[in-house]
């Protein structure tokens, strides 16, 4: 068995071991993780650089401030605010049954990788409120000297810069990539979410079947962990890009 | 109990012997950086239309700046990218570095097709001029 203290002066890449020092398995999903860093880092680029572009963009307080049940108050900031405590709190279920992982306490490892699920979903069901939300609902804009009634979707952007009409003020369309950026990169996250989800699924199978147990490790827990902590880590750019400036 | 198992692919086996407060440490760092993030968006939509461009600006770059703290930690305590071996924190942090051209690069193009844009603004009509041409006397729903 290895010690815990790495020795100053270990010839790392003399050869017979990891330089690394990890499993094969782990070194790859962290390029793995790396890899899908720059593309949703190319998403987030693209759409700042055509937000750059124009003159006007929506401003995020006035088009993501509903609340489930709350009507028409306006409430910027504060449903986007939930959703990101609750990635957040399944980040930390999900670290810590990977602690529970490392102690081999199998049942542990069973109650956090549930409670991790369960923060996923949640976050799931939020974001399919927020999507049905933008696209059901309508804003008058107008549109050739007529008033339309537009939703949120990939072709309409309601949320153009107002201008006077009969003595009020009222919405033009505004750039129509928003609705895409919007909608593609949050699905993106949203589809990383899902697959996260799934596969959290399957370790507290795995789990509860004792593989791990038989295998003498949680080592795949702890690869299912940098993922779920990736899609975490994603959110929070998604969270600053989208909803905060 | 703890684990025990051999992996040749692994020289030094790190510490994970402790308990689980660092991990609720962070959590209340992430939480706390999140609700400064967060007042300092509603103080750019109370204020919004009374501040300068240049605080509007510095304050997004300080949620800006909050906000890779926060990716510090989640990559460095619950990813433990920094109990492992530097060779293994190089190799993934060093190529990110490309983000820093790419953000410069990218969002400096987009400013530049901004001011393109407005270098030809007499050739298009003006929006409030264009509704005020064609004024309608009955609102039309959908």
């Amino acid at each position: 068995m290895s010690t815990t203290a790495i020795p100053t002066g270990t010839k790392w890449w003399s050869g017979g071991k990891s330089p690394f020092n990890v499993s094969y398995g782990k070194v790859m999903m962290w390029y793995f993780l790396m890899s899908d860093a720059f593309t949703f880092g190319a998403f987030l680029i693209s759409y700042g650089t055509i937000r750059f572009s124009v003159n006007h963009w929506a401003d995020p307080n006035h088009v993501f401030n509903a609340f489930p049940f709350a009507g028409h108050a306006n409430l910027p900031l504060a449903f986007v605010s939930l959703m990101t405590f609750i990635l957040i709190f399944s980040s930390v279920t999900m670290v810590l049954a990977v602690h529970e992982g490392h102690k081999m306490n199998r049942k542990g490892v069973e109650k956090y990788m549930l409670l991790t699920i369960i923060g996923g979903i949640a976050f799931l069901s939020c974001q399919a409120w927020e999507w049905t939300h933008l696209i059901t609902g309508d804003h008058a804009v107008l549109v050739n000297g007529q008033i339309e009634h537009w939703g949120t979707t990939v072709s309409k952007n309601p949320w153009g810069p107002e201008v006077l009409f009969n003595g009020k003020e009222i919405a033009t369309p505004g750039p129509i990539a928003f609705g895409g950026y919007f909608f593609g990169i949050t699905g993106f996250h949203g589809f990383h979410v899902f697959s996260g989800v799934i596969i959290n699924i399957v370790m507290y199978i795995k789990t509860k079947l004792g593989h791990f147990d038989q295998r003498g490790h949680y080592e795949m827990v702890e690869k299912a962990g940098l993922y779920w902590h990736f899609v975490d880590l994603v959110w929070v750019f998604v969270f600053l890009c989208f909803y905060l400036v | 109990m703890s684990q025990h198992y051999e992996n040749p692919e692994i020289t030094f086996q790190p510490d994970h012997s402790g308990g689980t407060s660092r991990i609720w440490k962070i959590f209340w760092v992430l939480s706390a950086l999140t609700i400064i993030e967060l007042a300092l968006g509603y103080f750019l939509y109370l204020k919004h239309g009374h501040l300068s461009d240049m605080i509007v600006l510095s304050t997004k770059g300080a949620i800006a700046i909050l906000t890779l703290a926060k990716a510090y930690y989640i990559v460095s305590v619950f990813m433990h990218l920094g109990d492992e071996v530097r060779n293994l924190i190089m190799t993934i942090v060093v190529p990110l570095v490309l983000f820093v051209w790419f953000i410069i690069a990218f969002l400096s193009d987009g400013n530049s097709w901004k001011n393109l844009r407005n270098t030809d603004a007499g050739s298009r009509p003006n929006k409030m001029e264009q509704v005020e041409k064609t004024p309608l006397e009955n609102e039309t729903h959908h």
